[in-house]
C-alpha cells in the first residue's frame, strides 16, 4: 500500500482494527487480533491477507477498536462477583437419586 | 442467477453445513425461521409470568433464590433468540409489536395457570423436559445463529429441569397433603406437555419443508414418543403417577404405548380460548407500556453523556 493514497492524515495515527474469523460455518467469529488500517475496506483486506493466509477463515469481521467497550481489569472481582454466589444456577447443585436417567 | 443461488443453498443444506446471515436463502426458508425463532423468543418470556407469579410465595430462601434465577435465565433466553432472529433482517420491536397485537404466537403451554407451588416442580420437570427434548436437536438446526443459541439455551436448561425434579421428590416425600398437591400438579401438566411437541405428524404441514431444510432434524411424534420413555421411569422414580390409563410399556415396539391426545383442547388454547390467553398478553402489553418511560430515560441519558463527552472534548 503506498503512502501516497492514504486516507488518513499523515500526522495522525492510522486507526486501529480489531478482527473476528468465522472458521467454519457454523461457528461464531472469534477475535484472532488487530491491525491497523486507514479505512474500513482496507482493513477487511488487510485482515485476509494478515489473518487467513491458509484459508483460516470463511468469513471476517473487523471494529474499529476504538467502539469497542471493554470491562476494566481492576473492577474485575466486583464486577463478576454477582455470579459467584449464585451456585443453584449449576444443575449439579440439585440432589437427585442416581438412578434417575436422562435428567 | 436465481438458479445459481438457490443450488448453492441447497448444496449447503445437502452437505449438513450450516447457513449463515450473509449467505443467500430462499424467502420462505428466511420467513420460516423468522417465524419460528421469534415464536420461541415470545415463549421464553411469557414463560416468565406462570413462575414469577410464585417468586414472592416461594416456601424457602434457597426456593425463591432458585426460581429467580430461573425467570431470569428464562428472559435471557428470550434475548439470545430476538438477537437470533434479527439476523435475519427483522427488529426487536417488530417481532414485539406482533407479539402485542396477537399476530405471532408463543408456546401455549403458557396458557395455563400454576394454582400451587407445586406447578413450579411439574414445569420444571414436565415443560422444561419437554422443552429439552424439542430445543437439543435444534442445537444441529441449519441456520447458524439459531443453532448457537439453542447450544446456550439447552446448557442452560438443565438446572431448570433437576430443580422442577427435586421440587416434586421433596413434596412426593412430604405430608400426604404435600404429596396430593404434587400429584395434581402432575396430573394437570402431563398431556399439556404431551401437546408441546405440535400436532401428529400426519396433521403438521409445515414439519415436512422444516425437515427438508434441516430446520427440525425429528417429527413431532417421534420426539413426544422419546419424551414419554424417558418420563415413564422418572415418575416412578418420584413416587408419582402419570394421569394415562393406556400407558404401557410395548415390548414390541420398545417404547410405551399411551393414551390418545385431545386435541381438541390442544385448539382451543391454540385460538385463544385457553385459561390464561388473555391475561398473559395484557400483562406483556402493560409491562410493555409501564416500561416505556425506562426506555426513553436510558435514551435521554445516554443522549446526555454523548452531549457532556463532547463538551469536554470540545
Amino acid at each position: 500500500m503506498s503512502a501516497g493514497s492514504s486516507v488518513a492524515s499523515p500526522t495522525e495515527p492510522t486507526p486501529l482494527w480489531e478482527v473476528f474469523v468465522r472458521s467454519k460455518r457454523g461457528l461464531s467469529h472469534n477475535h484472532v487480533g488487530s491491525l491497523h488500517a486507514p479505512d474500513a475496506d482496507m482493513a477487511l483486506r488487510n485482515a485476509r491477507d494478515v489473518y487467513t493466509r491458509r484459508q483460516e477463515g470463511v468469513s471476517i469481521w473487523v471494529v474499529p477498536a476504538a467502539d469497542i467497550v471493554a470491562s476494566s481489569p481492576d473492577e474485575k472481582d466486583s464486577f463478576f462477583d454477582p455470579a459467584a454466589d449464585k451456585v443453584y444456577r449449576h444443575p449439579t447443585f440439585y440432589d437427585i437419586p442416581a438412578e434417575v436417567q436422562h435428567l | 442467477m436465481t438458479a445459481e443461488l438457490e443450488a448453492g443453498f441447497a448444496a449447503t443444506i445437502e452437505a449438513d453445513l450450516r447457513v449463515e446471515p450473509r449467505d443467500w436463502m430462499p424467502e420462505a426458508y428466511r420467513k420460516t425461521l423468522i417465524r419460528q425463532i421469534a415464536q420461541h423468543a415470545h415463549s421464553e418470556i411469557i414463560g416468565m409470568q406462570p413462575e414469577g407469579n410464585w417468586i414472592t410465595r416461594a416456601p424457602s430462601l434457597r426456593r425463591k433464590a432458585i426460581l429467580m434465577a430461573k425467570v431470569q435465565d428464562e428472559a435471557g433466553h428470550g434475548l439470545y433468540l430476538y438477537s437470533a432472529a434479527e439476523t435475519l433482517g427483522v427488529s426487536r420491536e417488530e417481532l414485539l409489536d406482533l407479539l402485542h397485537a396477537g399476530k405471532q404466537r408463543y408456546s401455549s403451554i403458557f396458557n395455563y395457570p400454576t394454582p400451587t407451588w407445586a406447578d413450579m416442580g411439574a414445569i420444571g420437570w414436565l415443560v422444561d423436559g419437554a422443552a429439552i427434548v424439542n430445543q437439543v436437536p435444534l442445537t444441529r438446526c441449519s441456520y447458524g445463529p439459531y443453532a448457537r443459541a439453542m447450544t446456550r439455551i439447552c446448557k442452560e436448561e438443565s438446572f431448570h429441569q433437576r430443580q422442577g425434579f427435586e421440587i416434586l421428590l421433596h413434596l412426593s416425600a412430604g405430608t400426604p397433603d404435600q404429596h396430593a398437591m404434587a400429584q395434581d400438579a402432575v396430573d394437570r401438566w402431563w398431556w399439556p406437555s404431551l401437546m408441546m411437541f405440535g400436532p401428529p405428524d400426519d396433521e403438521s404441514p409445515n414439519s415436512a419443508q422444516s425437515m427438508a431444510w434441516k430446520i427440525k432434524r425429528h417429527s413431532n411424534d417421534d420426539l413426544r414418543q422419546k419424551f414419554v420413555d424417558m418420563s415413564v421411569p422418572q415418575a416412578a422414580i418420584l413416587g408419582l403417577t402419570l394421569p394415562d390409563p393406556d400407558l404401557q410399556w410395548n415390548e414390541s415396539r420398545d417404547h410405551y404405548d399411551f393414551g390418545v391426545i385431545d386435541w381438541t383442547e390442544f385448539n382451543e388454547v391454540l385460538r385463544g380460548n385457553g385459561p390464561c390467553n388473555r391475561a398473559r398478553i395484557e400483562h406483556r402489553r402493560t409491562a410493555h407500556a409501564e416500561g416505556e418511560w425506562v426506555r426513553e430515560a436510558a435514551a435521554a441519558y445516554a443522549d446526555k453523556q454523548r452531549s457532556r463527552a463532547q463538551g469536554s472534548a470540545a
